[in-house]
């Protein structure tokens, strides 16, 4: 009797402990739920933002062309056979082309025909012909098959962007679009790698409007805020943390920083405008202004990162070096630096990214001007790779659309290709202890 | 039972047979408005190993972080009366407190070696102090270090690997090694052995008491074996005073005051 009463105790013990486990691991799995959906979320976000800059900016790395056979006309490029670089320089390359077009289509031979052939070719292609004239004279008087670019309408037109029909908005007469059939069918025109797109500066023309410019200004400006904000990062968090005491004046600089880091950029914009150019006087539009501008920008996250990576330091390693006779700065600078670094630089990565894709400080500063040349010193006026994304949305050409994509994705790259430096980084140098 | 200095009259022990390395007189340490050690007196002899015992919170670490003045690091800690080595003031200003550490070493409860290798670890004082110049002195402090510390047949064919990776007792006495690198006078253990097990601690001891040759030695216990197997002298505190101090053997078996008595007894603490 006993016995069984025991029994049921027991039984009824067991029961409200199954109860209890099977609500803890229902609780524990509907948690892990919640993280996948937050997770799958996001994912979805970056495959839609992914896919819509991917399907339309892909189409931007090939550029149509068509393959001609130029013949290097000495009594068209330089009649008087001196090889004289100005005269060479100022040759009518256009007619070359002509001429390439004519040997084709014999038919166009008059005053609109000539019209919609100049209307095939890009401005490119000449230039293409003139800077292989200039780098090799010797080509005069020979003949050669190359390819060369069509104006960006046509190259929407190959690419199915733009319609055909007149009534659509097409801007092609019957007999253009015949001649386009022909060169499509006999397989002389074709998309290539679109080369101008990474080595030209802007351009009004957008089949030879290239990322060059943007890409190389946004690198000197990083290299400006790198050796800048690094340095300056690092000892304000060294002094901040290993130095100071804290105090009220420590107190002060810490709240400042922590502010400072969440300003708008646009705001350290206003503050270069006014400090740089116009007190100091530097040139308008110069990386080298930009870098300074982003400094500031990046500068409050990387000693934050700092502060929190000499603060995560075990102590006990302090007090190892210590209590062997390391003074304040050897402490510093053999133990606590070094094991905080793999979290600095993750850090100082962090906060370039973030500079890179920066554009509101940069247009205060004039980095927003339409600039064609590549700029050869940080001094020289440029524009930085979301500036050019955004000048080239503002842009109404259909081509300028799908490079505004292309010029995302370039980003995109470029930040991707940081972060995987971050966390290769922090792999490298990382301690066990 | 608050203590007051005039309970303890049970300090005859405090004159050491020899020289004392180090006198503390009078030594107070507040941590902000808190007293944790109340007017201690003590003097450790040249070359023998003092115990320091006594229940947790009662102040013994704080004691030892002053005879090398690691309470600098610690904000809001303040130490008043005096502490002499070798008749110097060590609180006096003109004295270079990284000269005073090279010279009053360091071993502490938890073994904590460099995440670097074993070689680099009993290197970094003697570099730091610039005790040697060419590759061959460096390999023959550390070769040196590691076998008083007697630990060198154990790591002599992996001394570039990180002192981290070597078992708990093999890094305590990789930080002993440590210490003793830099030819101190005095090294200070806050319960090297707590974090060991029987047999590191054995190898430990034993190493104690070869090093007392040497080296003068104040070392913090909660062992009361410890304390009688490895020390000459022994000071027990309680509440932040020094309650009684004497040879070991004295405190052992005749403790003259009570709360020593009831302490090495079990009966509190
Ligand atoms: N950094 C500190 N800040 C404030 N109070 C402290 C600090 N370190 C120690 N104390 C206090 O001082 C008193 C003595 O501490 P101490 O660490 O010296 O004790 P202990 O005898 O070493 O104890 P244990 O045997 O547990 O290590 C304790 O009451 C402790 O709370
Ligand atoms: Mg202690």
């Amino acid at each position: 009797m006993t016995e069984m009463v025991e029994q049921m105790r027991i039984s009824a013990v067991a029961e409200k402990v199954e109860a209890r486990l099977r609500k803890r691991y229902g609780v524990e799995r509907r948690f892990r739920l919640y993280g996948v959906a937050a997770i799958a979320v996001a994912l979805t976000f970056l495959a839609v933002l992914l896919f819509s800059v991917l399907s339309q900016g892909v189409s931007a790395f090939r550029q149509n062309e068509v393959r001609l056979a130029i013949s290097f006309d000495p009594a068209v490029i330089d009649p008087d056979g001196r090889r004289d670089h100005a005269i060479l320089a100022n040759a009518d390359y256009a007619a070359l082309i002509r001429q390439a077009l004519l040997a084709h289509f014999p038919d166009a031979d008059d005053r609109t025909g000539r019209r919609e052939l100049s209307r095939l070719m890009s401005q490119g292609a000449e230039l293409e012909l003139r800077k292989l004239v200039l780098s090799d004279p010797s080509v005069i008087g020979t003949r050669r098959e190359l390819w060369l670019p069509v104006t960006a309408a046509v190259d929407q037109l190959a690419k199915g962007h733009i319609s055909r029909a007149a009534e659509q908005g097409g801007q092609f007469s019957e007999r253009e679009l015949a001649r386009f059939d022909v060169l499509v069918a006999q397989g002389l025109l074709q998309p290539r790698f679109n080369k101008w797109l990474f080595t030209q500066g802007d351009s009004r023309q957008p089949e030879m409007a290239g990322l060059l410019g943007a890409i190389v200004g946004s690198f000197y400006a990083l290299v400006v805020t790198l050796a800048l904000s690094f340095p300056l990062g690092v000892a304000t968090a060294v002094y901040l943390e290993e130095f100071a005491g804290t105090n009220r004046w420590t107190d002060l600089v810490e709240v400042n920083i922590n502010n400072l880091a969440a300003v708008p950029s646009i705001v350290f914009g206003l503050l270069g405008l006014e400090i740089f150019l116009n007190l100091f006087g530097l040139p308008r539009s110069a990386p080298f202004v930009g870098g300074l501008c982003l400094t500031l920008v990046s500068l409050p996250t990387i000693i934050i990162a700092a502060r929190v990576s000499l603060k995560a330091v075990p102590p006990w390693i302090r007090e190892a070096a210590v209590g062997l006779g390391a003074s304040r700065l050897q402490v510093v600078s053999h133990h606590v630096l070094p094991l905080a670094m793999p979290g600095i630089l993750t850090g100082t990565i962090i906060g370039m990214a973030r500079a890179v894709g920066e554009s509101a400080p940069l247009l205060m500063i004039g980095m927003v001007a339409f600039i064609v040349d590549v700029p050869a010193t940080p001094m020289d006026p440029a524009t930085a790779l979301p500036v050019q994304i955004y000048l080239w949305a503002a842009s109404p050409e259909r081509a300028f659309i799908e490079r505004t994509s292309a010029a995302i994705l370039v980003l995109l790259c470029f930040l991707a290709a940081m972060n995987a430096a971050a966390i290769y980084l922090r792999k490298r140098f990382e301690r066990r202890w | 039972m608050p203590l007051t200095s005039e309970f303890l009259p049970y300090q005859s022990g405090r004159n050491v047979a020899g020289p004392a390395k180090v006198s503390a007189r009078g030594v107070n340490v507040f941590y902000g408005d808190k007293q944790a050690l109340k007017a201690v007196d003590l003097d450790i002899g040249t070359n023998e190993v003092t115990a320091l015992i006594g229940p947790s919170g009662c102040g013994k670490s704080t004691f030892l972080r002053c005879l090398n003045r690691m309470n600098d690091l610690i904000e809001g800690a303040r130490v008043t009366g005096t502490i002499t080595l070798d008749r110097q003031d060590i609180y006096d200003r003109a004295l270079d407190v990284v000269q005073l550490r090279a010279r009053v070493g360091m071993v502490f409860q938890k073994p904590n070696p460099f995440p670097k290798s074993i070689y680099d670890n009993v290197a970094y004082g003697p570099r730091i102090h610039g005790l040697a110049q060419t590759a061959a002195e460096f390999d023959e402090i550390v070769e040196g270090s590691l076998q008083r510390a007697g630990l060198f047949d154990e790591v002599k064919d992996r001394l570039d690997e990180p002192g981290t990776g070597l078992s708990g007792g093999q890094q305590q006495r990789l930080c002993i090694a440590r210490a003793i690198a830099v030819s101190p006078e005095v090294i200070l253990m806050d319960e090297p052995c707590s974090a060991l097990d029987p047999i590191a601690t054995a190898k430990v001891e034993e190493l104690i008491d070869e090093l007392r040759e040497n080296f003068t030695i104040v070392i913090v216990t909660h062992s009361m074996q410890q304390a009688a197997r490895v020390s000459q002298r022994t000071a027990f505190f309680h509440l932040g005073e020094l309650v009684e101090v004497g040879d070991t053997e004295q405190i052992f078996t005749n403790p003259r005051h009570k709360l020593t008595q009831g302490y090495i007894t079990g009966r509190f603490g």
